[in-house]
């Protein structure tokens, strides 16, 4: 299979280009924790009960309002193989918990995985949809109507004072957890991140690198998340990352701005050098594949690099990880084995936009 | 050695203090990170640190008489308190009302505040609603029957009788 058709089949939406504010936002991603009335956690779940669970959610996800708003399967973790679940980790469809947890886990999966649901994992469902660029709005919405039309037939442990009950008190309320992807080399290369994060915790927001750790976040890539989840709407907390988010944008491009006013040279330098390495380099490991990525990312939003899609940090950071490069390459591959696939998988999907890259 | 995996080498180590009783708690760095349940969800959510001293103060701070973590016990899935503070997450909806004199502490510092205000669901937030309707009715008839206003306390029990059928439909 060539890589533009592996491409087409292996991608979720999410991962594709579009979306507001698409040059800062990755992805917009809501998920909204649920438990069936009456069943015990899966803290404390028995074979009996985690079947429950599944029997129950099977039947939900076969009744017309369910239809009505896409087509769902249920996979359940055992019968995927640990290559299979660990690609849609990598996705970000479900949750390494979920993955490498017991035998009682299943994903309930939107046909162009916008949504998947997760079921026996912390809580009873974990329901998620992630959409490309700034659409948090648009996520809560739909989360909301599969909420819904679970409801339908589910009967949800919900408390008058407390809300939504979920095993962790750090949930419950709304359940909501709201959570921005944002690529944010700007702020790193003049030295602002740390002071942002630091004012970002102060107001009930937490930031995490998804690649690495804290502000050594790798490829500059961060997911911005609610902290609290009782005591607000969904609407109030979904406002307010948002309106942290937008300053986070406005602070990232004036970095971008002063950067190619009083750095020019410097910029295209590390830019273009991280595309050579990206386009000649016989071994990458995933490490310096990130960075690399979003030097070069950035380097197209600011017009240095043309001719190469914006699409391909998002790609490429998902398609680089050792699951999905296995997968690609149908053999299981060992760390030093990966990285030269890996730098072979970079040229390849280069070649796809500029053919001068060997 | 790791407490969860049991194959790495634990690297992290969390000390807890309850009701002055000492206990270790030993992961691997992937599994703290990972697998740490509430103590995953909390690093994630703020400041790891922060929320154990948050519990340790809790313990320790005069004044504050719940019933000591090991005696209190969910009655609908048998999790003791002191067992949720071991792993961080609760056994089952009941919990919540179980442990409620220990977590709305806990909820007023981790949380904004301990009244939901967001979305209700139709079918169960509609029993929520008749629950406390009966309850009401059924504190009204005990009442009447106390002063002895018999037909009215005919009236409210018919009204409970009516209330409990539409429950269990
Ligand atoms: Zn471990
Ligand atoms: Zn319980």
């Amino acid at each position: 299979m060539s890589l533009s058709d592996f491409l087409q089949t292996a991608m979720s939406q999410w991962m594709k280009n579009g979306g507001p504010e698409d040059d800062i936002v990755l992805s917009s991603r809501i998920r909204v924790a649920r438990n069936i009335h009456d069943t015990p956690f899966p803290t404390l779940q028995t074979d009996t009960h985690a079947n429950y669970v599944i029997d129950q959610v099977t039947s939900a996800i076969a009744t017309p309002e369910m239809q009505h708003l896409g087509t769902f399967e249920l996979l359940r973790c055992v019968e995927m193989s640990p290559l299979d679940r660990q690609v849609l980790v990598e996705k970000h469809l479900i949750s390494r918990d979920l993955a490498e947890g017991g035998k009682h886990g299943a994903v309930i999966l939107r046909s162009d995985e916008v949504a998947s649901i997760l079921v026996n994992e912390e809580d009873h469902l974990r329901i998620q949809c992630i959409m490309p660029g700034l659409r948090l709005n648009e996520a809560w919405t739909l989360a909301s109507q599969i909420d819904d039309a679970f409801e339908m037939t589910l009967a949800y442990a919900f408390h008058e004072q407390y809300g939504y009950l979920t095993a962790c008190p750090t949930n419950v309320g709304t359940g909501i957890r709201a959570s921005v992807m944002m690529h944010l080399p700007g702020l790193v290369l003049t030295g602002q991140i740390s002071r942002m994060l630091a004012a970002i915790s102060q107001v009930g927001l937490t930031v995490r690198g998804i690649y690495g750790e804290g502000s050594e976040a790798l490829g500059n890539i961060f997911q911005v998340s609610n902290q609290m989840t009782l005591g607000e709407t969904e609407e109030e907390i979904i406002g307010n990352l948002s309106s942290v988010v937008s300053q986070l944008i406005d602070h990232e491009r004036n970095a971008r701005r002063a950067l190619a006013e009083e750095n020019r040279e410097a910029l295209e330098d590390r830019v273009c050098r991280s595309f050579g390495i990206l386009a000649y380099a016989r071994r990458m490991d995933s490490k310096e594949t990130l960075q690399r990525l979003s030097d070069v990312r950035l380097g197209i939003d600011m017009g240095i690099i043309k001719g190469v899609s914006a699409g391909i940090l998002k790609e490429l950071m998902v398609m680089t990880q050792p699951a999905f490069l296995q997968k690609y390459y149908r053999q299981e591959l060992h760390p030093a084995e990966r990285d030269i696939r890996r730098a072979a998988l970079i040229r390849e999907r280069l070649r796809m936009d500029d053919t001068e890259v060997r | 050695m790791c407490q969860r995996c049991n194959e790495r080498p634990a690297t992290v180590h969390f000390t807890k203090i309850v009701n002055g009783e000492q206990s270790g708690y030993h992961l691997c760095e992937q599994c703290a990170k990972e697998h740490g349940g509430f103590f995953a969800k909390a690093a994630q959510a703020f400041d790891f640190n922060q929320l154990l001293s948050g519990l340790l103060n809790m313990e320790s701070s005069p004044g504050f008489s719940a019933p000591p973590a090991t005696s209190l016990r969910c009655s609908s899935c048998g999790m003791s308190y002191s067992q949720f503070t071991e792993i961080g997450r609760l056994g089952c909806p009941k919990c919540y009302e179980s442990f409620s004199v220990r977590l709305d502490p806990l909820l007023r510092r981790i949380q904004n505040g301990t009244a939901h205000s967001g979305k209700v669901p139709v079918r169960s937030g509609e029993q929520v609603k008749v629950r406390k309707n009966l309850d009401t009715l059924r504190k009204e008839l005990q009442s009447a029957i106390a002063s002895e206003q018999f037909e009215r306390a005919a009236q409210l029990r018919d009204q409970i009788r009516d209330l409990e059928q539409r429950m269990n439909h």
